[in-house]
């Protein structure tokens, strides 16, 4: 089964005109400085990379404080190259990379990062609990064990994700939608301002992704930007406000409603969409991520482990 | 009864056992974080870069225990600085490093006239002549190592499990890997007086994966590892004692029966474990 997007109709569009869309993705009316001192994220004219790969290209983008932001693009398009600069854990090769008012990686403490499935050992022998603790950790400082909030912090957010019945639990017996809940979990409980989210909903049912995404938004609407990467086209146009297309450079970023069009998804996902009786499919295989960069562990496992993952596999033709 | 204490009558014994628990401790501790990050192949390389330094150290007259780190610390670094520096992936050049640091070892040792005898209780350790200063060296050096864990116990975790997410919320994951290969280092150096360079990675890797067979958390882990290295440097002592063989080479055998002993009884990986689910 491929994935879709709401049946498209362009002259339902409330810009129809192609120029006129193209302009809506543009920043209206922001000037640059303008848009640094109200943004939460600000990258100035980036390039990034790894080895000599170059992975991200001039890339410019404001995100205010509050917004709910996807990133989508195909595989390799850079989506986590980006998250990645965000949280400080590459530099860029050029230009300026701004959190929350300060270079990336300054404000560590107020940043919550949640890397890809595969990057993470699930046979080891860490419990949900003690992986929820670990986003306390940077907040107490060396040499501090976690206390009585922070075993509260983490109670709290287990329950919020409804996995408090399971705060006992070996992670690797979790299903797939178990572990992203988890993970964003161990994010909630950092109590950040930014939450950067890898591939936050690949590989859940859909009733994880609801519940997931209905928690990103209470926590965008209390003022916490939330960035995540994504495949699903479907989820981006109807959960999140803004969306930024990215492959290599940024094609376009903006209200989802503008940005997520066929003509941008061409763009974006080259060979890779099909338009088909006006909706947009992507053809991509969402289980195969981006490639890792150099000496990075990935950790695969044999056998039918992702019991949440109500998603038939993805084949090339319908 | 006398089979027990009688051993303990001889000073060198009680040195021997004393010796080979904190080792026994030293390494679990160390080889539990070894084994989770996957790092058995470099604690291999590390102790058989040692073999230079204890060489040279000999020649230049200075202490068996700085020659063997700074040779050890050395090579862990190297490994370091290659693989960044190369496109060649962490395992060549761990492989490159590793047999010819021993070469190099082996040739210096080779130039040396009437140390042969000696030869293999670097390669295979002497537990049985541990001195009186031996042990304190061990003790300090051991101390330290368990001191650095237990303050960076946490850090160490997250580093270990999810060296992305520990980055971006702050921690210095760079520095706290040099630091490990540094305490990886430390703890191969000690060890290499009890199971010699040949075997220090058993020291290292065994009780620790015995215990990620039974444990599903951290702290069990480790404590089940730090059991089954004490219980096995023990049992292993007395028995090469009884039966007169070689202490080291019998301590890293009882250690790999009790890992075949885990494998087979486990809870979860465990054959009977396996034979008793399918029948449901």
């Amino acid at each position: 089964m491929l994935r879709t997007m709401e049946p498209f109709d362009p002259h339902d569009h409330p810009h129809a005109h192609p120029d006129e869309r193209r302009l809506a993705t543009v920043e209206p009316g922001l000037h640059a400085g303008h848009a640094r001192a109200h943004a939460d994220v600000w990258l100035s004219d980036v390039s990034a990379g790894y080895g000599d790969k170059l992975a991200l290209e001039s890339i410019n983008l404001a995100v205010e404080a509050g917004t709910l932001l996807a990133v989508v693009g195909p595989n390799g398009a850079g989506k986590s190259t980006l998250l990645k600069l965000l949280a400080g854990l590459i530099r860029p090769w050029t230009g300026r990379v701004e959190v929350l008012g300060h270079p990336a990686g300054q404000q560590a403490r107020r940043v919550a990062y949640v890397p890809q499935a595969e990057l993470v050992d699930w046979a080891f022998p860490v419990t949900v609990e003690d992986v929820v603790m670990m986003g306390r950790y940077s907040a107490l400082g060396r040499l501090r064990r976690p206390g009585t909030a922070d075993r509260r912090a983490v109670k709290e957010a287990l329950a919020r994700v409804s996995m408090a019945d399971h705060a006992g639990t070996q992670i690797g017996s979790l299903s797939g939608g178990q572990r992203r809940r988890v993970f964003l979990a161990r994010a909630l409980a950092a109590e950040p301002d930014l939450f950067l989210l890898d591939e936050p909903v690949t590989g859940v049912d859909a009733t994880t992704q609801e519940d997931l995404m209905d928690l990103l938004e209470a926590e965008a609407r209390r003022g916490k930007t939330v960035i995540a990467t994504t495949h699903d086209l479907a989820c981006a146009a109807q959960r999140f406000q803004r969306v930024a297309a990215i492959n290599r450079t940024l094609i376009a970023h903006g209200p989802s409603s503008l940005v997520l069009d066929p003509e941008v998804l061409a763009r974006t996902y080259g060979g890779h969409l099909l338009v088909l009786g006006g909706q947009a499919v992507v053809l991509d295989d969402a289980h195969h991520h981006d490639e890792a960069a150099g000496g990075e562990p990935h950790f695969h496992e044999g056998g039918a482990q992702d019991h949440g993952s109500a998603l038939p596999p993805r084949r090339r033709s319908p | 009864m006398d089979l027990l204490l009688g051993p303990l009558e001889h000073a060198f014994f009680v040195r021997a056992l004393l010796a080979a628990a904190i080792v026994g401790t030293v390494c679990a501790v160390v080889g539990t974080y070894v084994v989770l990050r996957g790092l058995a192949f470099i604690g291999d390389a590390i102790s058989h870069a040692a073999f230079p330094g204890v060489v040279i150290g000999f020649l230049l007259k200075i202490p068996f225990l700085l020659g063997a780190g700074v040779a050890a610390v050395g090579t862990a670094l190297a490994i370091g600085f290659v693989s960044r520096r190369t496109r060649l992936r962490t395992d060549t050049t761990i492989g490159v490093l590793f047999a010819g640091t021993f070469a190099l070892g082996v040739f210096l040792f080779s130039t040396i006239q009437g140390y042969v005898a000696d030869l293999f209780s670097f390669l295979f350790g002497y537990l049985l002549s541990t001195s009186a200063e031996d042990l304190l060296a061990l003790a300090i050096l051991g101390g330290l190592v368990l001191t650095t864990v237990a303050a960076l116990w946490k850090e160490l975790l997250y580093a270990t499990f999810d060296p992305l997410g520990a980055a971006a919320s702050g921690l210095r994951v760079d520095w706290l890997e040099s630091l490990f290969l540094g305490l990886v280092a430390l703890t191969i150096v000690i060890s290499l007086q009890a199971v010699g360079i040949i075997l220090v990675v058993a020291m290292l890797v065994t009780p620790a994966a015995t215990a990620q067979l039974l444990a599903v958390r951290f702290g069990r882990m480790m404590a089940i590892a730090v059991a089954v290295g004490i219980g096995s440097a023990v049992a292993g002592l007395y028995l090469s004692f009884w039966l007169d063989a070689a202490s080291g080479a019998t301590i890293v055998l009882v250690m790999t029966a009790l890992f075949l002993a885990a494998f087979a009884l486990g809870p979860r990986t465990g054959l009977l474990a396996r034979r008793r689910s399918v029948p449901a």
